[in-house]
């Protein structure tokens, strides 16, 4: 049986999870916000129509917003991620093998099913999804990645396809490949694009039509394995486990700017805490933290610096306290007093790479940490914060919410956390 | 009245679910920007929750469906994968309001009313058909405020 991989993804899908809970916002145009409220990261089609594009500055888009009534709104990511599992958990029921792509972006395998079954399946997916939690999706089938993903990009631009287009359908396949512009394609940035053109390629048809080896020439092994899945042969499998994080970094911009040392400190101790959840999660450790701050570039009248420093602990670890200690050791070397004019720093983060399972990593034989102790309390601060709310216990360092306010990210126009809050639950009247 | 004890709930539907009871999505492709926010769910017993993404709580404002026994301030469960039956309580959305209504079949007409013979019901091909927003299967009523901090 020929091998069939399905891309369903949620159309404007943040504004599609807020427009699940307000009937009011169906019709209108709806925006959401990136962190700090500052770009457009999703637009219904309403929002468009009106030349909102993608990742505009809410600073630059806010007057043409209020007077055409289009409705604005922070991320509630909290709201997304809960709306997104329960997509994929139906996802999972329909398909044995899901690969969660991102957020709003899954890969379905449907190599099981009969070829002439494929759309109708696909077509009952759609309006499940639709049916069981309000969001409405596109569907695009392939007998690879690369052109499941075209197949979803022609279910989303052409209404009459009722949202699923199979590119599995010689037929369909046929007619689509030439009439597609090769910008549009999954991989193709600027640059290679660029090249693209330089080679007379205009249409996807014409790529596919390309001798691979030249091509590898000039856009690397990517370009030729574009030409192969094009072609219909699979290059890029289904990753049902996401492959082991090799790194991991907590970086945030600033909601405000900060000057002094103390919020500094707070900002890098929270960001080192997170760290360690996250490591926490996969069960892996890291010997060593990078921590970094910097002034804003769109500052141009206040003094620039940027600082970058690694710290380097005696072996792996994951305990929050550890890695704490350590972030807040990059600060202490690398602070320098304000002066006047100040310093106005716009972010910092704590960055780890070469992550190792911390079970299997080898033991410091000068400088041991207290493994069993830290990880302790670690379990029981995680146990506490999954029981109690997201920062319900928090190290010290890390500063408690009402402290945080001069730097935490902004989040003004959130709306409730419907679905995984008892005291913030939507409302019926009756 | 009858009463369902937990002994007579077929096998594998005890124990508790979440609502939804999927745990965090870890993305193969993207980190996940709700990656720093997400929230365990509300839990419920799965007796109570058999299709969980389906499955939403929502809290009642008002005194219109008081004739069911659903007050003000109770939190409902609404599955929206339920298709309404007659006499259904539904949460409908006419427009653009969420509200709790009594679902009817007249004939072959749809209508949504108050649990309350005083007030009118409304046809609803007026409204249009996706007015349902899903159907309420259980309302809980908390004789208590919660625990502080407790989610």
């Amino acid at each position: 049986m020929s091998r069939a991989i399905a891309l369903i993804d949620g159309n404007s899908f943040y504004c599609s999870c807020e427009r699940v809970f307000d009937g009011k916002l169906a019709g209108v145009p709806v925006i959401v916000l990136s962190n700090n409220d500052g770009c457009a990261i999703a637009r219904t089609p309403e929002a468009k129509a009106l030349g909102i594009k993608m990742g505009d500055p809410y600073f630059k888009i806010r007057d043409l917003c209020r007077a055409q009534g289009v409705r604005v709104f922070s991320s509630n990511y909290t709201l997304y991620g809960d709306m997104s599992a329960r997509i994929n958990a139906i996802y999972r029921s329909a398909a044995p093998r899901v690969e969660v792509y991102s957020i709003d972006e899954s890969f379905l395998d449907l190599s099981d099913v009969l070829e002439r079954d494929r759309q109708s399946l696909a077509r009952d997916i759609r309006a499940t999804v639709r049916a069981w939690t309000g969001i409405p999706t596109c569907v695009g089938i392939g007998p690879t990645k690369t052109l499941a993903k075209l197949a979803n990009h022609i279910a989303k631009s052409v209404a009459e396809l009722g949202g699923v287009c199979d590119l599995t359908d010689r037929q369909v396949y046929d007619f689509w490949l030439p009439r597609i512009h090769v910008g549009e394609l999954w991989g193709v940035g600027r640059a290679s694009l660029a090249k693209l053109e330089a080679m007379g390629v205009d249409s996807v048809a014409d790529l596919r039509d390309l001798d691979p080896r030249p091509v590898r020439k000039a856009l690397t092994v990517v370009g030729e394995r574009m030409i192969h899945e094009l072609r219909g042969l699979s290059c890029l499998s289904l990753e049902q486990v996401p492959a082991q994080r090799k790194g991991c970094a907590v970086t945030r911009s600033f909601s405000s700017r900060i000057e002094d040392r103390e919020s500094l400190e707070q900002a890098v101790a929270a960001h080192a805490t997170r760290l360690g959840e996250k490591l926490r999660r996969e069960g892996l450790g890291t010997d060593h933290v990078t921590v970094f701050f910097h002034t804003s570039e769109h500052d141009r009248d206040s003094p620039q610096r940027s600082v970058s420093t690694v710290v380097t602990l005696p072996e792996a670890s994951n305990d929050s306290m550890v890695l704490i200690k350590a972030a807040l050791h990059g600060v202490a070397r690398t602070w320098r007093p304000q002066g006047d004019p100040p310093w106005r720093y716009s972010k910092a983060g704590v960055i780890t790479v070469d992550l190792v399972p911390l079970a299997a990593s080898q033991r410091a034989l000068i400088g041991q940490l207290d493994r069993e102790h830290g990880a302790a309390v670690m379990a029981a601060m995680d146990a506490c914060n999954a029981r109690f709310g997201r920062g319900a216990v928090v190290p010290a360092r890390a500063g408690l919410e009402r402290a945080r306010a001069g730097w935490s990210t902004k989040f003004e126009m959130r709306t409730p956390r419907y679905t995984t809050r008892i005291d913030e639950l939507p409302v019926a009247l009756a | 009245m009858h009463i369902v004890s937990l002994d007579d709930l077929p096998l594998g539907r005890r124990g508790s679910v979440d609502v939804p009871f999927m745990g965090p999505a870890v993305c193969a492709g993207f980190p996940s920007p709700a990656d720093d926010f997400l929230e365990e769910a509300l839990g419920l017993p799965r007796w109570l929750v058999p299709n969980p993404p389906a499955t939403f709580l929502w809290r009642v404002s008002g005194n219109s469906v008081i004739g069911v026994g659903i007050h003000d301030g109770d939190i409902v469960v609404v599955d929206r994968s339920v298709e309404p039956a007659h006499d259904d309580i539904v949460l409908a959305i006419i427009d653009g309001v969420s509200s709790l209504k009594r679902y009817k079949l007249d004939g072959n007409r749809a209508v949504l009313a108050f649990d309350n013979p005083d007030l009118p019901a409304t046809a609803i091909e007026d409204i249009g058909e996706a007015a349902v927003w899903g159907v309420v299967t259980t309302a809980l009523r908390l004789l208590r405020p919660l625990a502080r901090g407790r989610r």
